[in-house]
């Protein structure tokens, strides 16, 4: 790991103006488990970090009738076992309940978990995050059986590896931005964009702005359910994982946000599956049939075909977990 | 950087550079060499330790932003020689081999029974699914906590 | 009656021999006091760094390590592999330093320049066309036996067809290799180093470094898991002793790290085959024939012996092929090419009996007869145990009669055999006169228990509690013994042990014997006495009696080999998967494993089931998660980390039911190696029961959702 300049801020504001204004000169420090690991590949080496440790005001959970506040220092651990958290928004302690081990989650953060950089296994030994080698895309002809089946047309063949993502996405969340002119509010869903080039991220994020807060809407009863197919019962990285939030009347739903994670560089809402929701009485066959649409334009890359099917799964039985039709264990 | 930090119940101060992990900080600066490096990426648990009563894997955090807390690894589970029921409960039950990866999953078991002090084997074995072991088995470690957990409850 | 003076006592004698006991080494491994290699620290110690070549094949053109040396904190840098030298696999050694910190020795790693020249590299082996057409295949061994060709051509044989194998994995033992050495200007050198073999340390190093073995001492207290990687000084440890004479005989830690362990430290073979195999419609197995291949390396790989265990089949045609691969080289992974020819050949045979349709367990009872000499019995009763603590009667289906749910479940066995013949071994005994009692000796113990066998056996012949034992061993400078690997520690260790101890306790016997009134050979040694047998009235404790001893310290030494049979060789097991496979995802649990292992007379009976558990989880790893992962394009390894070499979490780890076989029968043959055999089945045995569950074979191994579901779509 490379010597750097260890900043420790006490405001967001100060957090702000410690940033560089491009890319690789600076880096966020929260709980540090992707950065660290970054760095100590050599795939991260910034000049300086600046450590969220001591600003308070990112840290905090509260649930009002305006919805969820997360400060972006909550913990995974605070996350999974807010007791409102675990009534209203199901999908989002189901989202992270299994993220890393308990280690990992009580250092782990919100905003972390949004901003971590992909696993891919060519970006971490040294190819950069497009993967490329002597100017060719290493990722169609090499092994990809943990790379894209959508969006995956080049140059990106990743996943987006955030667990919270697609649940925040399905409930509508926005997060909140600070930068050097201010703060912004941005859509979760418009916060994670695929790369054209090596010198873009995969976030919307300007190199000196902090997360400051993630927003999610009242859940007025919606219902939200997750699911993720890991190979191992544990520290693994899923293979497919998906997040549904139903709005139901009665047993029909009115409205329905699928969204899928590790499948694509992106997450990936699958408007397909909504459509084959909506207005349906939620049953295993309706969810059977929004696992397929969801899977339907799946373009898999030569060792992933699988993942189609997983993904197809991880939907529908999101769509159950959330009907509550099933609970956690029986699928 | 100066840093003072409670280790086992005792205040330091040390000058350390801001990329020290705190798993070296502990072994090498502190001699505190219980806490053990397995995989280095946050992965295997062997350097979990506990930073203000919460478990982590030492070897994914700086020294630097463990400045100002209270860290307990596992020597400091018997200061005076005496097996905490943990340590015991793994002779015992024979919940340990090598046993390079004893004292994380020591200390996770502990963050556990702090938790729910008597946890299902399941509830055991979700307790502790952030650390590997290569040679018990598990199975002896799921017992190894159910003795503790019955020990110190009685 | 013993009949031998050295003999084991009598089952009714032993008091200590064969129980459930913890281990001695417990609380220093669960206070963290216990030293491994990673944890010596010395006065102002070194850390040293190894660069590493990033290509598969390549040649060094050229090497400047100048700005490494004059960068402050720097104490040595040597340059390993230089100009003009060939690299033949990614991750070889190409220089290395020594610095006062780990991170000033990055730091000085990445200021050496190194220029290659690319050359071109084959990493995968299992498409063996490939590496033929690109030479890099030996010319293959070629065996028959018996006429296999007219035993395949009999119309009243059933035949089965297929292909199988287990890929290259590595070690991954917990704490990675290492040393840490003290090179002085006199000439010695000390080395603590994560080793299984201390006693042979000192030669390894005396030949390389042209020194003295007397003058090279080898230290290891405790290991974090070997698993048979760790015999050599290697490349590494030679240029750390050589770090540490060109900073001035300074200490210098070098210990790898996790993703140079996982390239370079070692790993299992891989093995792929094309097996066809016939039997009478009776089951009775007649023709054999495979054609295998693997890799170990740019070195080939070592043959899996195939037909595994039912060695005897008649007709047998054998083809192998050793392809060559710039990857790290293969070392003796926990049963040297045995798990991989059980995978070959048990699977094979698995889908043979289907094909019979014929219940597998009754299949290889019916075969039993085909393995070596006296292990066809004891197959039949460890198959008859795994049969019933499995409920197999109960669970099992006929393949593919799992039902039409999501989830389906099946079981699967397999059997193995090993060696496991005691080493050579020597230990001192020594009885002071303060009634303290010692046991010195060059092994190491792997977390295997050595220790405690070691304690027992003398507590036992002394006729004192366990406690009583202090077991030293860990250096180089106490008496030879062999290093740990085939399973031999225990049978050597215990025998050295035993003949050492009653050699003591004899001595001890005519010193005290005229206080007691009676010939030496009229006492024995038991509960902490020393008394007259069939008169424990007339009696001394064991204070009293070594007070008798005056100033002397009785000082004996075992041997192994020596006189009576104390140990003999060759096992068997038998183990049973329970499987369930989530059809939808691919995913499998295991959900009980269960096992029936022989190994002679047992000293601890805890540390020996922990063998046959910790086996198991080592098998469900392979047979689920473990694959190293190479790169045809950039020749790298792709999962150099633990979080893509996927090793088995607790959850992934079901109920183990172990049943150790005991009795006369298996007492009378002394005391056999352990520590292999039970890792040796589970892959067969897993991927039998999940073929079981889902009516298909997954052809390799690791059984991973991908091909799970891959062979239910051509099912």
């Amino acid at each position: 790991m490379q010597a750097f300049e260890y900043a420790r801020p006490k405001t967001a504001q100060e957090a702000v103006a410690l940033l560089a204004s491009e890319w690789g000169k600076s880096e966020l420090l929260a709980g540090g488990s992707d950065l660290l690991s970054r760095m100590k590949d050599d795939v991260s080496a910034p000049q300086r970090i600046v450590s969220l440790s001591g600003v308070h005001e990112l840290r905090g959970i509260a649930a009002s009738a305006r919805g969820l506040r997360l400060g972006a220092l909550v913990t995974l651990d605070e996350l999974e076992t807010h007791p409102a958290v675990r009534e209203h928004y199901a999908g989002i302690a189901q989202a992270v309940e299994q993220v890393g081990g308990p280690q990992i989650r009580n250092v782990g953060t919100v905003g972390g978990n949004l901003c971590q950089r992909p696993r891919c296994w060519y970006y971490r030994n040294g190819f950069g995050l497009l993967a490329t080698y002597k100017g060719r895309p290493l990722v169609p002809d090499g092994d990809n059986r943990y790379h894209a089946i959508f969006g995956n047309e080049g140059p990106a063949y990743f996943v987006s590896p955030s667990s919270l993502a697609p649940i925040l996405i399905a409930l509508g969340a926005s997060l909140r931005l600070l930068g050097p002119d201010g703060p912004r509010d941005l859509p979760v869903e418009q916060f994670f964009v695929t790369p054209k080039s090596e010198a873009e991220r995969e976030h919307a994020i300007k190199p000196n702005e902090v997360i400051t807060e993630v927003l999610v809407p009242p859940a007025n009863g919606t219902k939200s359910g997750f699911y993720e197919i890991l190979q191992k019962e544990s520290l693994d990285w899923p293979l497919a994982m998906a997040a549904v939030a139903l709005q139901m009347e009665g047993r029909r739903v009115e409205k329905a946000r699928v969204v899928l994670g590790q499948v694509a560089p992106v997450p990936w809402p699958s408007a397909e599956a909504e459509e084959a929701l909506k207005g349906k009485m939620v049953s295993e066959e309706v969810a059977e049939e929004a696992g397929r649409a969801a899977a339907s334009k799946a373009t898999p890359l030569s060792k992933n075909k699988y993942k189609v099917q997983l993904a197809r799964v991880a939907v529908k039985r999101a769509v159950l977990l959330a009907a509550g039709l099933v609970k956690k264990g029986e699928v | 950087m100066k840093i003072k930090v409670k280790v086992n119940g005792a205040w330091r101060e040390d000058e350390v550079e801001p990329r020290l992990l705190l798993v070296h900080y502990l072994r090498d600066v502190a001699g505190l060499t219980g806490t053990h490096i397995g995989c280095e990426t946050s992965i295997c648990g062997a350097c979990t330790v506990l930073v203000n009563g919460e478990a982590v894997k030492s070897c994914t955090l700086f020294a630097v932003q463990a400045d100002g807390a209270e860290i307990l690894t596992i020597e400091g589970l018997a200061p005076d020689g005496q097996l905490h029921p943990l340590q015991q409960g793994f002779w015992e039950e024979h919940g340990l081999q090598c046993g390079f990866c004893t004292p994380g999953m020591i200390l996770a078991s502990y963050q556990l029974l702090k938790r729910n002090p008597h946890p299902s084997p399941e509830e055991i074995r979700q307790g502790l699914e952030g650390n590997l072991c290569r040679c018990t088995g598990y199975q002896h470690i799921v017992k190894a906590v159910e003795w503790a957990a019955a020990r110190m409850s009685s | 009656m013993a009949t031998c003076k050295y003999d084991w006592p009598e089952a009714a004698e032993r008091h200590l021999i064969g129980k459930p006991i913890s281990r001695i080494d417990g609380p220093a491994k669960s206070s963290g006091r216990a030293k491994y290699t990673y944890d010596i620290n010395r006065p102002g110690m070194l850390f040293g760094k190894v660069l590493r070549c990033p290509h598969a094949h390549a040649k060094v053109t050229s090497i400047d390590i100048s700005e490494a040396k004059n960068l402050p904190g720097v104490k040595a840098v040597r340059v390993i592999q230089g100009e003009g030298k060939e690299i033949l696999w990614g991750g070889d050694e190409i220089a290395c330093v020594a610095a006062v910190s780990e991170e000033v020795a990055e730091d000085a790693i990445r200021r050496i320049k190194v220029q290659y020249e690319e050359l071109p590299f084959l990493v995968n082996e299992e498409d063996l066309e490939r590496a033929q057409s690109q030479g890099h295949t030996r010319a293959p061994s070629v065996q028959t036996k018996g006429d296999p060709d007219k035993a395949f051509a009999d119309p009243d044989v059933v035949i089965s067809e297929g292909y199988y194998g287990a890929p290259v994995i590595t070690h991954c033992c917990l704490e990675t290799h290492g040393q840490v050495t003290e090179y002085d200007g006199s000439d010695h050198l000390r080395v603590w180093i994560s080793t299984q073999g201390v006693s042979t340390i000192p030669q390894q190093f005396a030949e390389v470094l042209g020194l003295p073995a007397t003058h090279v001492e080898a230290i290891c207290d405790y290991i974090g898991g070997g698993f048979g990687s760790k015999f050599q000084i290697d490349r590494w440890g030679v240029e750390c002793a050589r770090l540490s004479k060109d900073a001035g005989g300074k200490a210098v830690k070098l210990m790898l790290e996790r993703d140079a362990e996982l390239k370079v430290a070692g790993t299992r073979p891989s093995a792929f085959a094309k097996v066809k195999v016939a039997a009478k419609k009776d089951g009775t197995l007649v023709a054999w024939q495979s054609e295998a291949w693997g890799t170990g390396g740019v070195a080939g790989a070592g043959v899996p012996p195939l037909p595994y265990v039912l060695e005897g089949i008649p007709n047998q045609s054998k083809k192998y092929t050793a392809v060559s691969t710039n990857t790290g080289g293969a070392r003796a992974w926990r049963a040297p090419n045995h798990p991989q020819a059980a995978v070959l050949t048990l699977c094979a045979l698995d889908d043979l009996a289907a094909k019979l349709e014929m219940d597998p367990i009754e299949f290889l009872t019916k075969n039993t007869g085909l393995a070596p000499e006296h292990l066809g019995e004891t197959y039949n009763d460890e198959l008859a145990k795994v049969a019933e603590l499995s409920e197999w009667k109960k669970y099992w289906h006929p393949r593919g009669r799992g039902g039409s749910g999501r989830i389906r479940r099946g079981l699967g066995v397999s059997i193995h055999t090993w060696g496991g013949r005691g080493h050579n071994s020597n230990c001192d005994v020594l009885i002071q006169p303060d009634g303290s009692v010692e046991v010195r000796l060059g092994s190491q113990d792997l977390g295997t228990g050595t220790r405690t066998v070691i304690a027992i056996v003398a507590a036992e012949t002394l006729g004192l509690p366990v406690e009583a034992i202090k077991v030293t061993l860990g250096d180089s400078r106490y008496p030879y013994s062999g290093a740990s690997g085939g399973s031999t520690t225990v049978g050597g260790v215990s025998a050295s042990t035993r003949r050492g101890s009653v050699d003591a306790r004899d001595q001890l016997f005519a010193a005290v014997a005229p206080a007691l009134g009676v010939p030496p050979d009229q006492l024995e040694a038991a509960a902490g006495h020393i008394r007259v047998k069939g008169n424990p009235a007339k009696s001394l404790s064991w204070k009293q009696a070594c007070a008798r001893l005056g100033t002397k310290t009785i000082q004996a030494t075992g041997k192994n080999p020596g006189p009576c049979e104390l140990g003999s060789s060759g096992v068997g097991g038998a183990q049973v998967a329970d499987v369930s496979v989530d059809t939808e995802t691919g995913r499998i649990k295991v959900n009980r494993m269960i096992a029936a292992q022989d190994c002679g007379l047992i000293i601890d009976m805890k540390t020996a089931e922990s063998q046959v558990y910790g086996a198991m989880i080592m098998g469900i790893s392979y047979a689920l998660f473990e694959e190293r992962v190479m790169d045809d394009q950039t020749g790298i390894m792709l999962n150099p980390n633990m979080e893509f070499y996927k090793l088995a979490t607790i959850g992934d780890i079901p109920e183990f039911i172990v049943h150790m076989m005991t009795g006369p029968q298996y007492d009378r043959r002394g005391v056999i190696g352990l520590g292999e055999p039970p890792v040796i089945s589970p892959g067969a045995a897993i991927s039998n029961a999940v073929a079981n569950a889902i009516g298909v074979r997954v052809p390799t191994l690791p059984l991973t959702p991908d091909k799970v579901l891959a062979a239910l779509e051509k099912a």
